[in-house]
């Protein structure tokens, strides 16, 4: 009896937590008469499409969704290859300043990156005179800030998965006269690959997911503003379009639970070895 | 291979993080100090005034300003909220996962990830409209129809509180739950045997296994919920209405790109970054004292 009490509680907060993603999903697809009735129902008798066009057209949703994917896999693509040869230098390797920059990397991972908008601003300002790709305005500014930013956390984490894999194996692969390149891209990749997915996984939703930055770099380009500032542009005082609004996050919001729901046992395996090194 | 040899191919797999990290990390953090000493308005940005030195005057203005500790003392309480709010509804929720059948823990976790993984832009948008004045589903069940949750100091941290909560109690609960299936099963059968009852096994036997834990997520939480900025940005406009919802992030934010006030801006920067540092180094003291090794 006293379960079913605490089952029959657990599925409703439950409830009440997935109920803002209802919402949204559910007002994506209302009729526009319906989303801006003063009676709110929970369901529709009519799902439209409607909202998901303006969104795509009017509101050019599209252009953000593809300027946000295009400056997140360039940061996921990027922080693998530097985070995998930092963190296999850090596990396989014994020098002097091995400690320091252990420590170093706990700690900047704890600076908070907002206080830095502005000299990274000034930054990427001079960067753009001589190369204006990576430059304010552009995608490249975005890029190079999310890199340095998921690289402290993405090395760390990917240190457990190096140090899990024998020592023993590279003794042999070496035996075997594999060169080092060789083992470090055939053997000692493929295998730590279920921290590369984690670890990826957190960078992919790091760039996706930024505001800040965002919104301090792409300052006058509005073909190259990523989805959250295109999101917040949206939002006007007093006349909300929020059927698009709601389309546009739901748009956003899909990628990231796709990637969360596929890796979340990894995830958690990961950060369980990332907190016990 | 020698040592000196392992270095040096240490160094080379470790040299483009150490560019990146160098160039976009230590450096802007180098940056931030020095932007702070300086009178760094719109005039000298745009190239035309020289820089003047100020030394800590950005400091002692904003040490002598009061609208700076009414924002800083908003972000402590706003913090503290956001903290413990996160921690109960993840501990509660965690315990009561431990207690039900597979299928609803796996629905209540299901909930959990969808809020977990929601970007900030977006949740604080579906709550912005859940909590819309008129077209709001919460004010149509509530019956307070033209309500705005926004309007009032209080009521508008409070919706940007519980956003807060709702995203960050995931991984509270689901690291909690973790580590209290983690607990070895003979140790809780030893205490039963004993005659513990189910509340001192919880407080004398539980507790103390999870509390290495239990301190991981609380300075996480505190150190995310210390700096939150889009919540605040989006859900109040940017800070409130004459930035009485200000919290340092958004007032620093603002400082530096509004008002073009970039040494105060960085000067809050650099507050807000030592002591976060101050939590951190308590942090890693913990570690080291529960036994974990670099």
């Amino acid at each position: 009896m006293r379960r079913w009490l605490t089952e029959g509680f657990v599925l409703i907060i439950a409830a009440v937590v997935a109920f803002p993603l209802f919402w949204m999903v559910l007002s994506a697809f209302k009729p526009e008469d319906e989303i801006i009735s003063a009676d709110p129902v929970p369901w529709t008798t009519r799902p439209t499409l409607d909202s998901f066009t303006r969104a795509l057209t009017v509101a050019n949703f599209g252009r953000y969704f593809l300027n946000s994917i295009i400056v997140a896999v360039i940061v996921v693509f990027l922080s693998i290859l530097i985070s995998f040869l930092a963190a296999t230098a850090l596990t396989r390797f014994r020098f002097r300043s091995r400690t320091t920059l252990l420590i170093m990397l706990l700690v900047v991972q704890m600076v908070p990156v907002e206080a830095l908008t502005v000299p990274l601003f000034f930054l990427m300002r001079s960067v753009g005179d001589s190369v204006p790709v990576f430059g304010l305005n552009h995608l490249g500014s975005l890029v190079l800030v999310h890199l340095a930013f998921s690289l402290p956390f993405a090395i760390w984490m990917l240190r457990g998965f190096v140090a899990a894999v024998p020592v023993e194996l590279e003794e042999a692969a070496t035996l075997d006269g594999a060169s080092r390149f060789r083992f470090l891209w055939q053997v000692l990749f493929p295998l730590v690959a279920p921290g590369l997915v984690a670890t990826s996984v957190l960078s992919f939703i790091h760039a996706w997911n930024d505001f800040l930055f965002a919104k301090t770099f792409i300052i006058s380009a509005v073909e190259n503003q990523t989805l959250p500032l295109a999101l917040q542009v949206f939002v006007k005082p007093d006349q909300n379009d929020w059927g698009a609004i709601m389309a546009g996050s739901t748009l956003m919001t899909i990628p990231v639970l796709i990637f969360f729901v596929l890796v979340q046992r990894r995830l958690v395996s990961g950060l369980a070895g990332a907190v016990k090194g | 291979m020698t040592a000196k040899g392992q270095g040096r191919t240490a160094f080379a797999y470790l040299a483009p993080a150490l560019l990146v990290l160098g160039g976009l990390l230590a450096y802007p953090i180098y940056q931030l100090v020095l932007i702070s000493l300086y009178d760094y308005g719109q005039e000298q940005v745009s190239g035309g005034a020289p820089l003047e030195f100020l030394g800590l005057g950005n400091y002692q203005k904003l040490l002598g300003d009061q609208q700076f500790w009414g924002v800083f003392g908003q972000t402590v309480a706003f913090a503290a909220v956001c903290v413990v709010g996160t921690l109960l509804v993840g501990a509660f929720l965690a315990i009561l996962a431990t207690r039900v059948r597979t299928w609803v823990r796996m629905t209540l976790f299901l909930a959990a990830l969808g809020a977990w993984s929601t970007p900030a832009v977006a949740g604080s948008t579906i709550w912005l409209f859940l909590f819309d004045a008129n077209f709001g589903f919460v004010n149509e069940v509530l019956g307070i129809q033209g309500f705005s949750w926004t309007f009032d100091k209080w009521t508008a941290f409070g919706l940007v509180a519980a956003q807060v909560i709702w995203c960050s109690f995931p991984f509270v609960m689901v690291t909690l739950f973790a580590g209290i299936k983690a607990i070895p099963g003979e140790v809780l059968e030893a205490a039963a045997l004993d005659g513990a009852s189910a509340f001192r096994t919880a407080w004398s036997v539980t507790l103390p296994l999870l509390k290495p834990i239990i301190l991981v997520v609380t300075i996480q939480s505190i150190i995310w919920d210390f700096k939150v900025f889009t919540q605040i940005y989006v859900m109040t406009n940017g800070g409130g209405i004459a930035g009485r919802n200000l919290v340092l992030n958004v007032y620093a934010y603002q400082q530096a790109f509004a008002a073009s006030e970039y040494g105060l801006g960085a000067a809050i920067g650099v507050v807000m970054t030592v002591l976060l540092l101050g939590i951190t180094m308590f942090y890693l003291r913990a570690l080291r004292r529960s036994g974990e090794v670099l």
